[in-house]
């Protein structure tokens, strides 16, 4: 035991564990997330949804889709602009596994506690747009070229509510680090959602918009624009930006816990048994909030552009900064 | 104002949509038999109805190769030969009889858009709708149905519907 603990000091051992343990980690949720996906919107829609692969339920279906997707050719257009169009997808993904870094499962077991968590994954989840912008420029496609477009407008607009959600939470309590936040809630008895629910609306919806899902997928809208800034994309460039919404659904439900439904706490838990119980506990909110996603995507048809632009500029931006106002007038008057 | 409109909550419309797919989901999850619209196609099959439009199979003896159907079809999805053969006269003295023999009859389904123009235009029933559908291939040039395979749909064409009075 102690030999384990001598190695993980090592500063090289222990970024090698968490870096594998975070590649494992991005395409097991993918899976479970996107299997989920599958199954409750066929349940939605009174089908069976996938049946055959791996014997029962189906549950090896995502497994086949990822090996289909290695088989496949990967196809560059001529015209694309080739190492902007290759590196693209690596973008997208990249911002989206460095959100794992402030993500706390338990007391102290997070990847790294910085002072500004909160301010360091909004900031790098922004990453991914410049990713989207990259492959909707670089395919040399009119769809694709709409799509990128189409997402810069959106991801743009929804960043500002997205931020100023947080503002609340932050004000509240007092510091910008994760597992700070988390300790906050423990002390103050209560997730903040009771409080801070105006903040939570807008933090799901401004991340539903952040992660181009339906209602709010006008970026890849098929109908309209094929599939947008992954028209040309094929193989496993695919799959990368496949894995990164399903993982950044993930990591945007788990910032939403953490910010507002207590993160690896339950009201009631004893303290002791957090380390054991928190990352279960985490878990059991993430996939509440990764449901309310899905249901959210099979229940609402496509928002149209100037009605998601209104919706992020005159409802969702003023709420929140009226949200922050009165927060802040609460924290100082109490 | 003589029409009332009924009051409604502002964002009920959404909640309602919630409420349909929450509760068609756990109806599916917890009565499958009851609620399911589809069935596990390769284990349970839905007996389509009579008058579907699966296959189109050919009654080589009806054919008398008029080539009617193969100018009608859209796609020209029909490839049609045959050649002429006489017959003897019957009586001593009669006049030498010619017939149409089939050579070939082909349908190339992977063409074939299920239209039915060349059953309705067969001039001597020798085509007919049969509501068989299983007939998919793992290479496209197989989809060529020729005519011994078109004739063996034959047994499955179902009975034409009585007469009207």
């Amino acid at each position: 035991m102690e030999f384990i603990t001598d190695l993980f000091a090592n500063f090289w051992v222990s970024l090698g564990g968490k870096l594998l343990l975070v590649a494992l980690m991005v395409p097991l949720i993918g899976m479970v997330l996107g299997f989920a996906e599958m199954k409750l919107s066929a349940k939605m829609q009174s089908r069976v949804g996938p049946y055959f692969a791996g014997g029962r339920w189906g549950w090896a279906q995502l497994i086949a889709d990822g090996v289909k997707f290695f088989q496949k050719e990967d196809i560059i257009p001529d015209d694309a602009d080739k190492p902007v169009f290759k590196s693209a997808p690596i973008l997208v993904l990249v911002g989206t596994v460095a959100l794992f870094v402030v993500i706390p499962f338990g007391p102290g077991l997070i990847f790294n506690d910085l002072d500004v968590g909160i301010f360091y994954a909004l900031a790098i989840s922004s990453l991914s747009t410049i990713g989207v912008l990259m492959a909707g420029w670089s395919s040399a496609n009119k769809y694709s070229l709409m799509g990128g477009l189409r997402a810069a407008g959106q991801l743009i607009a929804y960043e500002l509510p997205l931020v100023l959600a947080v503002v609340g939470t932050v004000i509240m309590a007092g510091t910008m680090s994760m597992e700070g936040i988390v300790e906050a809630q423990i002390g103050a008895g209560y997730p903040f959602v009771i409080v801070q629910f105006v903040g939570f609306g807008i933090f799901m919806i401004a991340a539903l918009a952040e992660l181009t899902r339906i209602p709010f997928d006008m970026p890849i809208a098929e109908s309209e624009l094929v599939m947008g800034y992954v028209t040309e994309y094929s193989g496993f460039r695919f799959l990368f930006f496949f894995l990164a919404e399903f993982a950044n659904m993930f990591t945007m439900s788990a910032i939403a816990a953490t910010l507002f439904l207590g993160g690896y706490w339950l009201p009631g838990v004893p303290e002791s048994v957090l380390s054991y119980a928190g990352p279960v506990i985490l878990m059991g909110k993430v996939f509440l909030l990764a449901f309310v996603m899905i249901w959210f995507r099979w229940t609402f048809p496509r928002f149209r552009e100037d009605q998601l632009q209104t919706l992020a500029w005159k409802v969702l931006v003023p709420l929140a900064l009226a949200n922050i106002a009165v927060t802040a007038i609460l924290k100082v008057a109490f | 104002m003589t029409t009332t409109q009924k009051r409604t909550i502002p964002g009920g419309g959404m909640l309602k949509g919630l409420w349909v797919t929450l509760s068609t989901m756990f109806k599916t999850i917890l009565l499958p038999k009851k609620h399911l619209a589809t069935v596990n196609y390769p284990k349970v099959k839905e007996t389509p109805v009579p008058r579907a439009r699966g296959v189109i199979a050919l009654d080589q003896e009806a054919c008398t190769v008029c080539m009617l159907c193969a100018r009608q079809c859209p796609d020209w999805c029909i490839y049609i030969e045959g050649h002429k053969e006489e017959q003897p006269a019957t009586k001593p003295g009669g006049r030498i009889k010619v017939r149409s023999e089939l050579d070939r009859f082909d349908i190339d389904y992977a063409l074939c858009m299920y239209c039915g123009i060349c059953v309705e235009v067969c001039p001597f029933d020798a085509l007919f709708w049969t509501p068989e559908y299983e007939y998919s291939e793992g290479r496209m040039g197989d989809m060529l149905h020729d005519m011994d395979r078109l004739q063996d749909w034959m047994p499955t064409v179902p009975e034409p519907p009585a007469l009207e009075k």
